[in-house]
């Protein structure tokens, strides 16, 4: 019997769908229902976790045979300036209805992941990152204000100068720390919706963290797309991008309607060893023929696989891992190079090997995942044994240069590593609100 | 910015309502004035505050407990006055209650159909007189009805009845206006299963099931054309057709 306001939802996988399990789920579209929600959750002995648009890869967002609030029907604007560029809306605000809400006004978020489809809740959790880090740092730096609800002591407005500590464990704090209500954030000026976006090769790491480097002063986005098929001379090649805002108009905003829709998973042939190889070939012989400067609008820029609505089905039916890690710039290009080599010895490409650089700035949050360093996100399709057992290897090396991996794109990694990789987690436990927990978070603490 | 069209002054009742916020946003975004009434004030101060954001020419709040509403003459004047004029009211709120309760509980009963055919019938009456008297091209008077309206079944023929007899308000409203060559239209909208918090004990996601905002996008085209019935989504019209054409026999063998 499922708690009151409560259904059983079977089956439910995350974006990267290797994990699955049941749940009970509530979808409240007020603010008030929360607490109702959570007590009547509590009282039947179960944890409960806010959940947003279903990005995250592995279990961060899952609460298996505990209770789940789906906060996507929580989505109002609570107040725009428009002259000030400071947006307050509820936690379940996705960011593509963020953006064209301010885009017409001259803003633009203060930076984005890879998609738009998460919502505001979700990226503070996260504390997610984008192509510009450098400059903005992570989302939560530009959180000014959250309204944060507590078992333990209901609606609580929390702020960086206000509550430091409860802030700090709030961003990216993977939605432990209570149910985030609402969220205030600075917008960014921007002066049109398109993009000056130059397109380099490099033919190996050395050259890409040089590009990279380099590009940090006079470039607001950067980013790097590496062919991991390609072994010998070949090693390590692939294309950078950086991207400016322009500032000569037009502000127009993007629709979410798709071309394409991926309806069933393809069979998992569909991306095996050849046709990954001939695939990334094919991308790198149209990109990387000359470095090409175009315009691109945001959508085109930012979220080119928005596009494409449910590719995560390009990976069958088993579904796929995604291994995001940072390791600090003083180990070099290295652990990288050990990384691609240890993917490529083993043939099982991925679609996406995407390669930047981490900006100095600070991340807020004790559990956020971006620091100074080079991040590489690899999407692995799951042949089971076989692929844990090259995650792993990954692992290995990650750990050994002193890196950590995004817990929001993870399903599988040792608690070990998670403690090591974040130093902060003892101040974390501490800003817990005995009320949530999460797949994720059980698997890391064993409780 | 250009004036709002003088068809954009509308009073939602039952503001607080999943598809109500819906159809409102849709309203919003192209400027209209809007007057939300509803039960809970704090819930509609979020509603409004997004609406403001989305466009709305102006958005006035209300709050008001229509299973306990003495005087709709003077809320839909007070409204009238804070918009300057009505040019539509959309009448969402109901309650499906819980029908075995109701079968036993007469009280509870009577809350059902005061609360889902009373209170809405006289504001419905109440509108329909103001909005005869409107000078604007198309002004409209619109409720949510229900396809259990249609033919009494055992499930949940009070909430049924209710919705039933309200369908056939709206439709001798609309009669009128006609037989008075009026311009204002009365529409019902016989929503089928909508995924809303009133209906959030049910096991969803069959094709039958429609998204608020899919019933909204209805909503607002038909206060443009169409009516005084209107099913949505549209299949709901056929399978009606033929739940009431069953003949009672085999009614009597079904547990619909």
């Amino acid at each position: 019997m499922a708690p009151r306001g409560y259904h059983v939802a079977r089956g439910l996988r995350p974006w990267g769908r290797v994990q699955t399990g049941d749940q009970l789920v509530a979808r409240p579209r007020f603010v008030d229902e929360i607490a109702t929600l959570v007590h009547a959750s509590r009282a039947g002995g179960l944890t409960s976790l806010c959940t947003g648009l279903g990005r995250s890869y592995g279990d961060s967002a899952l609460n298996q045979g505990q209770t789940v609030i789906d906060m996507s029907r929580l989505d109002r604007v609570l107040a725009f300036d428009a002259v000030n560029g400071v947006l307050r809306a509820e936690a379940g605000l996705g960011l593509s209805d963020v953006i064209t809400r301010i885009v017409p006004h001259g803003w633009f978020l203060p930076t984005t992941p890879g998609t738009r489809f998460v919502t505001l809740g979700g990226a503070v959790a996260n504390d997610v990152h984008g192509k510009n880090h450098g400059r903005a740092g992570t989302f939560g730096a530009s959180v000014r204000r959250i309204g944060l609800w507590r078992s333990d002591r209901g609606e609580v407005e929390i702020s960086p100068d206000l509550t430091p500590e409860l802030f700090c464990a709030t961003v990216g704090g993977l939605g432990l720390t209570g149910a985030i209500l609402w969220v205030e954030i600075q917008l960014a000026r921007i002066g049109s919706s398109r993009l000056d976006v130059e397109t380099i090769p490099f033919g190996n790491l050395d050259q890409f963290l040089q590009i990279a480097l380099e590009s940090e002063a006079g470039h607001e986005h950067t980013v790097a797309w590496v062919d991991c098929s390609s072994r010998g001379p070949g090693f390590g090649r692939g294309v950078f991008t950086r991207a400016n805002w322009r500032d000569d108009g037009p502000l127009t905003v993007h629709t979410d309607r798709r071309r394409l829709t991926l309806p069933v998973d393809l069979p998992g042939f569909a991306l095996n060893g050849l046709s990954l190889a001939a695939l990334n070939a094919l991308i790198h012989a149209r990109q990387t023929t000359r470095p090409r400067r175009e315009i691109c609008h945001y959508a085109q820029a930012f979220y080119p696989l928005d596009a494409i609505g449910a590719w995560n089905r390009l990976y069958g039916p088993r579904g796929f891992f995604q291994f995001q890690c940072v390791t600090p710039l003083g180990a070099g290009m290295q652990p990288v190079a050990d990384l691609l080599a240890a993917i490529s010895a083993v043939g099982q490409g991925s679609f996406l090997v995407v390669l930047k650089t981490f900006g100095e700035r600070a991340s807020p949050g004790l559990l956020s995942f971006p620091r100074r360093g080079v991040t590489l996100a690899i999407d692995v399709a799951n042949r089971g044994e076989r692929t844990l057992a090259l995650l792993s290897r990954l692992d290995r090396i990650v750990m050994a240069a002193g890196g950590r991996l995004y817990p929001a794109k993870d399903g599988r990694m040792p608690p070990a590593m998670f403690r090591a990789g974040y130093p902060e987690l003892p101040r974390f436990i501490g800003q817990i609100d005995p009320a949530f927990s999460s797949s994720f978070w059980r698997r890391m603490c064993h409780d | 910015m250009t004036e709002p069209k003088p068809s954009e002054r509308v009073c939602i009742l039952g503001a607080g309502s999943a598809m109500a916020e819906h159809t409102a946003r849709l309203l919003a975004a192209r400027g209209a004035r809007l007057a939300l009434v509803a039960r809970n004030s704090t819930r509609l101060r979020s509603i409004a505050a997004d609406l403001s954001a989305r466009g709305a020419g102006a958005v006035v709040e209300r709050c008001v407990d229509f299973a306990d509403l003495n005087d709709p003459d003077a809320l839909l004047d007070s409204v009238s006055l804070a918009l300057g004029g009505l040019d539509a009211v959309l009448i969402f709120y109901g309650d499906l209650g819980d029908q075995t309760v109701a079968e036993s509980d007469t009280a509870e009963a009577a809350r059902l159909l005061n609360v889902n055919f009373l209170s809405a019938a006289t504001l419905s009456l109440a509108a329909a007189a103001r909005l005869e008297a409107s000078d604007f091209p198309r002004p409209v008077l619109l409720c949510i009805g229900s396809v259990a309206g249609d033919r009494g079944r055992a499930s949940n023929f009070i909430y049924g009845a209710a919705k039933g007899g309200l369908a056939v308000l709206y439709q001798g409203l609309q009669h009128r206006f006609a037989l008075k060559r009026l311009a204002v239209r009365a529409v019902v909208i016989k929503a089928g299963f909508v995924d809303t918090p009133m209906t959030a004990a049910f096991a969803k996601g069959g094709p039958l099931w429609a998204r608020p905002e899919a019933v909204a996008r209805t909503i607002v085209a038909a206060m443009e054309k169409g009516g005084p019935v209107i099913y949505a989504p549209w299949f709901w019209r056929w399978i009606m057709l033929i739940i009431r054409l069953l003949p009672q026999s085999l009614m009597n063998r079904l547990n619909l």
